[in-house]
Order: C-alpha cells, then structure tokens, then sequence
C-alpha cells in the first residue's frame, strides 16, 4: 500500500468536566489513501464529529487531544503550533458543516468570502482570485457564477448555500476535506445533488474525503470504505460493499439490519436492543457488550482490539482465531 | 429606500409634534411666570399687561397653535427670564454643548468597542478582568459624583486640568469652538470622560456580550476551518456581526448624551445648553424649557434616523428586504 495521505493513531479526545474526565473518542485508528471517501458513521454521540475536529484541529475546549497522533503524509498535526495549523486548514485540509444556513457570513458577499479565502493559502492576486471564485462557482454548479458572484449568502437557497460551502471548502485545493453531515440540513430532493457535487468535484481533483453521516444510503453510494463507530471506540472498518453484505461485528449487523430496503423482503425492521452508552457510564471491556447478544465472559473483562476479517477489521472477539469454540458457544 | 425616508421623517415630525404638546401642556402649571418676572411690587394692571403682552390670557389651544406656529417659522419666543429672543440664546450656548457631546460620543464609542472587543477576544486575562470589574464603576456610579471625584484628582489635587468652564474658545461665524486652544482641548478633557464614562462601559460590555455571541457562531467556526487568519476571523468576519445590534443601542446612548449633559454641565460650569434649561427651571422661563425639550427631542429623533440608515449600510439583508423584495 503507498503512504496514506491521513494516518490516525490511537487518538483519544477527552473532555473534563464536573462529573469527571468524559472520553468521546478512545483509541481509534485508521487510514485513508489519497483520493480515497471513507464513511464515518455512528449514531449520535458515538465520536464522528470530534474525530473531524480533532483532524482538523478544531476541537472545542475543554476538549483536546488526551492521546495518539495525526499524520498528514507522515508529518505529525496533532500538536503543532497554532499559526503552524492554521496554514493547513483550508490549504491542506478543507471542512464542510452541516447547516449551509449558518456557515456563511452573512454580511459578506460570497465572493469576496471566496477571494479572502483564495488570497491567504495561495499567491493569486485578488484580481485572479476572483476570476477563480467564479469559475469554482460555476464547477459547484451555481448558475450564473459571474453574475451571482457578488451576491450575499441570504440570496441563495440552503441547497445553493451549501454549493457554495463546498466551493469555498476545495477553493485551496486541499487534500482532504471533512465533510460533516454535509447534507443532513437539507432538503431530500437537494441531498444526492449536494452529494454528487462533492464526488465529483473530489474525484476529479483526486481530493480524500471523511464523510460524517448516520445515512447508510449515502455512505454506500459514495464511500469506498466506511468505518463504523461506537461509543467513540472503531467497531469495525472494511470496503463499503463488505461492510454492508457481510458485516462482522454485532453492533454493524444490527446497524443494517435497521436500515429498510426498498424491494420489501422483511416487514419488521430489526432493531439493537437498548441504546448507546452514555460517556460517563461506557461499560467496561467491549463497550457493546449490553447490548450485544452474543456476549461471552471475556467481553465484560476486556477490551477487544481489531481483528482481521475478509476484507474488513472488527473490533470483536468473535473474530479471535484464537477463541475456543466451546467459549463462543456459550 | 427613498420611501422609506419620507415614511421615517413623517413619523419624526409627529413624534415632535407630540412632544412639543406635553412640553408647552407641562410648563402651564410650573407656576406663575409674571409673578417671577414682575417682583412683589408691581401692581395688578402691570400683571395683566404683562400677562396680556406674553399672550398668557388666550385659551390653551391657542397658546399652543400660536407656539407650534412660530416654532414652525423658527420663532420660538422671548426668554421671560432674559428679555431675548429663545433662538439667539440657544445659538449662543448650542456649540459648547455639540462639542462636548461630539467628544463624549467618541470617547465612548471608541474605548466602547475598543475595550468590548479586547475583553471578548482575552475573556480570561487579568487585564480584562480588571477593565470588566472597573466598568461596573462606571455604570453604577452617578454622573455628578464622577465629575466631582475627577475634579477633586486631575484639578484640585494633581492641577493638570482646568476645573469649570470651556476655557478659551475661538469664533467662527456664529459657531464659537474650544477646539483651535489649548486651554479649550484642557477644558474638555474631565467633562467629556464623565459624560462618557457610563455610555463606555455600557458599550463595552454590549460589544463584549455580542462579540462572545459572534464568536460562538457557524460561520466563524467555518472561516477557521478555512484557515483564515485569527486577525481576519476577529476583526473581518466578527466584528462586522457585532456592530449590527451595537448600532442600535449606541445610537439610542448618543442621544441621551446630549440629555445627560445637563448635570455634567452644571458641575463643570460648562454654557451649555443644558445649565441654560437648569437656570430657566429656576425662573420658570416657559419658552426657553419648551425649546430645550424640543432640541434635545429632534437629536434623538435625528439620531435615530442616522441609525436606521446605519442598519442599510451594513446589513445586506435589509436592503433587498425593501428594494429588492416586492
């Protein structure tokens, strides 16, 4: 495999407060090839939008990086100093929100948002830079780029806001982009096409993607891996398609066997018993052990780390080729 | 926009209008003015000449369509108290009490959002701490004890700084200025902080507030993530957002300036506007009090409009709200 482009190890993001210290990402690590779109899924709270911020350098405090490390090509970003991040993001690594409604300014025309951010990370002029503007207007598919450019955000519709969200994202051409629930505030009908703007564009510059969603439908579409998330722990990691067909950890199991299919085979969906663990009471060992029906004794005692399995790694004991058949059986 | 405009100064003209009637209805019963001016010893047939001659012996309504009329031709009456047409008296004292709102006003707008955006950006520094702890001085403490404790320090104690009056002015046309001496800049120092001090810190503390607000926002989280620089993300993209709500407010404060000034005019002996109002109190001297409270009305009808005007200049929104919209 060539050198990934984005190398997360063992990061944990912690936060203190009155009730102690609260973990939302522990140990997680993964991979991402240039030009690679890897899912982040997980339900609510289970660590995908830290893992983002934390990336990207842009966690709230009191949240920080308690551990692991971030590489960009090799190179640590997990502790450099600010002026030093501040010259990545947007140059190296771009971030999409998931409220196009608010991540605009909305005092300031979208062109000029567009040139300030062109003129910081390159060497254009602000004339070439606004020429640029337009034409990464037009590449998101904003009618009449050269005519709206000098519009201001209030006068797009939230879909167009978000065009011009992603347009301001790639406007460095960064590596990588975090895109977090990109579409999750808008419209149906709009969704594939937001979604479709972003492949496209990404594929076509060969940018890496982190897509942060809880929609399996999107993730199957665009990903090429996924990785699923559970109370801030990597529950399983694979290429979509095997994620999807053959899922090896319980949680991804019960996760597609929530989803409906269209074709109506089933008429009840499945659902995972229970619900995910708040941060200050993460059971110990395997944080899905409630919940998981399989569970043996070990589960409650430790913490399984990430076993090979096909094409996918799985964070479940089940997969230890190590574990007795009678202990399985039980 | 040009609507808009005549629609705002209709509204403006009613509202003195309104002012001028509570005004004129007021002063009707602070007393007898010709008992003021005409001393115990003058006798009745006098009172009623004099009372005759000011038009006090006509029904109300009259008085008040003669008042409005005459304010409407630039006419607004002889001072009882002086002898002199109101609107030469006003001439006299309207540019030491401009000049000094004029250099309070700055003062509080500029320490306001200076000091506003400072405290926000290092919200857990000890020099904002202490600046935070020392404004609640300035918005608990009243006027005239600020002015008599600056009086006390930079006057009587340090003598660096004249204590009363405008020291000397220069006159240009009918507009008499302390700008162009030393003395005149001396003489406004201690008057301007302590008619300002109060609109600072309330300034300062709604900047501070607003910019915490801003900084919490999508938008600025999503101009970080664009790398832009910490300067850009501050006084760029935040501030702006800031200013928006801070116009109103301030605008609001700037025409109290000019109401306030009548106590820090009288402690600093400053002629005023306002110590001209407090000498009239005294003698009951209608036309001039009506003129005063009409002036200081105009200014915050004025000031208001200059604010709603602001709100176009600086929100987009607004302007295709009414241009483009419909």
């Amino acid at each position: 495999m060539t050198e990934p482009l984005l190398s997360v190890r063992d990061l944990t993001v912690q936060f203190p407060t009155r009730r102690g210290l609260l973990t939302a990402v522990d140990r997680l690590s993964f991979d991402l090839a240039p030009g690679e779109v890897l899912g982040l899924v997980g339900e609510s709270g289970a660590g995908k939008s830290m893992t983002g911020s934390a990336i990207i350098g842009l966690l709230e405090p009191p949240g920080r990086i308690a551990g692991g490390e971030i590489r960009l090509k090799g190179e640590r970003i997990d502790n450099l100093p600010a002026e030093a991040m501040r010259r990545i993001r947007g140059r190296r690594i771009g971030m999409i929100f998931q409220d196009p409604l608010t991540s605009l300014n909305p005092l300031i025309r979208i062109g000029d948002q567009l040139v300030e951010t062109i003129v910081t990370h390159t060497d254009r002029t602000p004339w070439e830079a606004k020429l640029h503007a337009a034409s990464l207007l037009e590449a998101v598919g904003i009618p009449a780029a050269r005519a709206r450019i000098d519009s201001y955000p209030h006068e797009f519709s939230g879909g167009m806001r978000q065009r011009v969200v992603i347009a301001l994202a790639l406007a460095a051409d960064p590596e990588l982009i975090i895109a977090d629930e990109p579409t999750t505030a808008l419209d149906v009908s709009v969704q594939a096409q937001i979604i479709a703007v972003l492949k496209d564009l990404c594929r076509d510059k060969g940018t890496a993607v982190i897509l942060i969603t809880h929609d399996m439908g999107v993730i199957a579409e665009t990903a090429d891996r996924v990785a699923v998330l559970y109370a801030g722990r990597l529950a399983e990691i694979g290429p979509v398609a095997d994620v999807i067909s053959r899922p090896h950890h319980p949680y991804t199991r019960g996760l597609m066997g929530s989803i409906p299919s269209l074709d109506g085979g089933r008429d009840r969906l499945e659902q995972i018993p229970g619900s995910m663990p708040r941060l200050s009471h993460i059971p110990p060992g395997c944080a899905f052990n409630p919940r998981c029906l399989q569970a043996f004794a070990r589960c409650v005692a430790e913490r399984p780390p990430a076993y090979r399995a096909d094409a996918s790694e799985a964070a479940c004991f089940l997969l230890d080729p190590a574990m007795s058949p009678a202990e399985a059986a039980r | 926009m040009l609507a808009f405009l005549i629609r705002r100064i209709a509204e403006a003209l009613v509202v003195m209008v309104v002012v001028a009637f509570f005004a004129f209805s007021m002063f009707r019963f602070m007393g007898d003015p010709v008992a003021n001016m005409m001393g115990p010893d003058a006798t009745i047939a006098d009172r009623e000449a004099m009372t005759k001659r000011l038009g006090l012996d006509q029904p109300f309504p009259v008085q008040f369509a003669a008042f409005l009329g005459n304010v409407a031709e630039g006419d607004f009456g002889v001072s009882f108290r002086v002898g002199r047409p109101v609107i030469d008296l006003v001439k006299e004292r309207l540019p030491a009490t401009l000049e000094l709102a004029l250099i309070s006003g700055l003062f509080a707008l500029v320490g306001g959002i200076g000091l506003g955006v400072y405290t926000a950006l290092r919200r857990d520094g000890l020099l904002s701490r202490a600046i935070m702890a020392i404004s609640l001085i300035g918005v608990s403490l009243p006027t005239f004890l600020i002015g008599i404790a600056l009086i006390y320090l930079f006057a009587v104690e340090l003598r660096w700084l004249p204590s009363f009056g405008r020291g000397e002015t220069v006159r240009i046309g009918g507009w008499t200025t302390g700008f162009l001496t030393g003395s005149g800049l001396a003489s406004l120092v201690l008057p301007s902080i302590t008619l300002g001090l109060f609109q600072m810190t309330l300034i300062m503390r709604l900047v501070r507030s607003e910019m915490l607000e801003v900084l919490r926002t999508d938008y600025i989280r999503f101009a970080r993530a664009r790398g832009l620089t910490t300067r850009a993300i501050h006084f760029g993209h935040a501030l702006k957002n800031t200013l928006v709500p801070v116009i109103t407010v301030t605008g609001l404060q700037l025409g109290s300036i000019v109401a306030f000034a009548i106590i820090t005019e009288t402690v600093f002996q400053w002629p005023g506007v306002g110590s001209l109002f407090i000498s009239s109190v005294q003698a009951v001297d209608v036309p001039v009090m009506a003129t005063y409270l009409l002036f200081v009305a105009g200014f915050f009808v004025f000031v208001n409009l200059v604010v709603d005007l602001l709100y176009f200049a600086v929100d987009p929104r607004l302007r295709s709200a009414t241009t483009g919209g419909h």
